[in-house]
């Protein structure tokens, strides 16, 4: 199966590969997929008093597309409010990188991470967890 | 040096160009039908087709009688199967077989449990072999046909036909044997290893694409299986069809040089295999998979833990392999191979697997040892799941949100 240029890009070249202080109040992490599907994503974001992203991080176990995926979402998320962030929808992902179908959940799993981040960045900031949108993968 | 690198030799090899040669006038200039007994261009083929059946006859031991031309191993394996289900149900309809087969007998013997069959699926231990024992407690009063392949196409590791071989003599049950993957890389012997039915073809030793072909015992006892494609009555009426003739034409070349250069290509090519696994294993978290004691010279099946394969795949593009991880099927299913030697998902998922060919030349091992360890530590420098590794995390203890 051929990559786009724009996986090929994110694959060679990844934005923002790291690992944030998961114990730090500012930092909320995301960690979704499972060993056995051969996908993992840690995607991480440390948010300022102003409640925008000030950075973020990822690491990924998976194919080209999940890491191209994870690459390009922690590119999106920086400067953005949490709340601005909420609104990454996986098709975004799907076009910008011209995924084929069979790798449309490489950006479904991005998008859960962002949102596993945002929460557990609310959790810690004793807010509400936000309810999780029942994706269809 | 040509890239990408060519390691992908269990799945197809490039047609030697002896042999493409030795095809090539059987397209232009004596194109007649094999089966025209009328004049001198049937007449022509019918000779090269003869001289072919003797060449391949010979790489297994067997008479030139005993080979009936197929479109493959595929073919071969149906023919195989389905054709004893129908020629001896008088006899019983139990087959026994083994799990990590390739498709075309699980498959086979899926459709023949839909027609009334019972098959037994022999689990391999972890080193990807069966035991006689496991045949010898199989065995039941209705058993006709015991299939198991000489050598895995995804490990390599060489199942002990041998003793299988001889159990089934003793037993009066067929024994039929998918050597796809071994004949011309290893000695094999329907004589001494008393195969009833051998499945093989042609592309898996530097012959063309699209012809193979399965033996049939004559004698001790003459096996006889019932056509799945009717016709004209070709190859003894058990396979009907005009004859693939500068296809036969090449299998015959390239089992006359399998049978040549054997020893010496197996030797050589076990050197680099080993030079190649050596400097792998040298990385952190690797390991073989199925054994390295009873294995095709040329093949090679490593995990990469904590790296996915397809992932790896894709950093080491100038490499021609396999990975055991299907990311790319819908089902995100792990090779069932590896899954049956109790790998864990993930060790299955992180799977590589090297075939080494006869064109395949040191400077290529060379530059694919560089070019794995270099996208294994990239792509492990990028993995939470090496971090956690590293920290000492049991990725066991972590409730994995499954998708």
């Amino acid at each position: 199966m051929a990559y786009s240029d724009k996986v090929i890009d994110h694959y060679t070249n990844p934005r923002n590969i790291g690992t944030l202080d998961k114990s730090s109040e500012s930092v909320g992490t995301g960690l979704v997929g499972a060993p056995e599907c051969g996908d993992v994503m840690r995607l991480q974001i440390q948010v300022s008093d102003e409640g925008v992203i000030e950075d973020a991080k990822f690491k990924t176990f998976g194919c080209g597309s999940a890491i191209a995926s994870s690459s390009l979402a922690t590119e999106w998320l920086k400067g953005k409010s949490v709340d601005e962030a909420l609104e990454i929808d996986n098709m975004e992902i799907v076009e910008e990188l011209a995924l084929p179908p069979v790798k449309i959940h490489c950006s479904v799993l991005a998008e859960d991470a962002i949102k596993a981040a945002i929460n557990d960045y609310r959790v810690k900031k004793g807010l509400e967890p936000l309810e999780a949108e029942k994706s269809i993968h | 040096m040509q890239l990408p690198i060519y390691l992908d030799n269990n799945s197809t090899t490039k047609c030697d160009p002896r042999v493409f040669e030795a095809m090539t006038p059987y397209f232009l200039k004596d194109y007649g039908n094999a089966a025209s007994r009328s004049h001198a261009y049937g007449w022509k083929t019918e000779e090269g087709v003869d001289y072919a059946r003797e060449q391949i006859a010979k790489i297994i031991g067997a008479n030139s009688k005993e080979i009936i031309f197929t479109s493959g191993a595929t073919e071969s394996n149906n023919l195989a199967l389905k054709g004893v289900y129908e020629m001896y149900a008088a006899k019983g309809n139990h087959f026994i077989t083994v799990s990590t087969e390739h498709k075309a007998i699980l498959d086979a013997c899926k459709h023949l449990e839909k027609l009334g069959a019972e098959v037994t699926y022999l689990p391999v231990a972890e080193n990807g072999l069966i035991t006689i024992e496991q045949i010898q407690e199989a065995i039941k009063p209705n058993t006709v046909l015991v299939s198991v392949m000489y050598a895995n196409n995804e490990l390599g590791v060489i199942q002990p036909i041998r003793e299988i071989g001889a159990l089934c003599k003793e037993k009066g049950i067929l024994f039929h044997t998918d050597a796809t993957q071994a004949v011309g890389k290893i000695p094999v012997s329907v004589i001494d290893d008393n195969i009833d039915l051998l499945s093989f073809t042609a592309h898996k030793m530097y012959g063309p694409k699209g012809v193979g072909a399965l033996y049939v015992r004559r004698k001790n006892p003459r096996v006889k299986v019932t056509a799945q494609i009717d016709g004209g009555g070709h190859e003894r009426g058990m396979r009907s069809g005009t004859l693939n003739v500068p296809g036969i034409v090449g299998f015959g070349k390239a089992c006359e040089i399998a049978m040549a250069e054997m020893d010496t290509d197996a030797a050589r090519l076990s050197k680099m295999r080993d030079k190649l696994e050596n400097a792998l294993l040298q990385l952190e978290e690797a390991y073989v998979n199925g054994t390295k004691e009873h294995r095709l010279p040329h093949t090679t099946n490593i995990s990469f833990k904590y790296v996915e394969g397809e992932g790896l795949m894709m950093g080491i593009k100038d490499v021609a392999v396999s990975s055991g991880s299907a990311c790319t099927s819908a089902s995100l299913e792990p090779s069932y191979v590896l899954k049956n030697l109790g790998l864990d998902d993930e060790l299955a998922h992180s799977s590589i697997r090297f075939g080494l060919g006869r064109f395949t030349t040191d400077e290529e091992i060379d530059f694919t040892i560089k070019c794995v360890t270099d996208a294994v530590n990239k792509l492990r420098d990028m993995s939470p799941l090496w971090e956690m590794f590293k920290e000492g995390i049991d990725l066991k203890s972590i409730e994995w949100t499954e998708h």
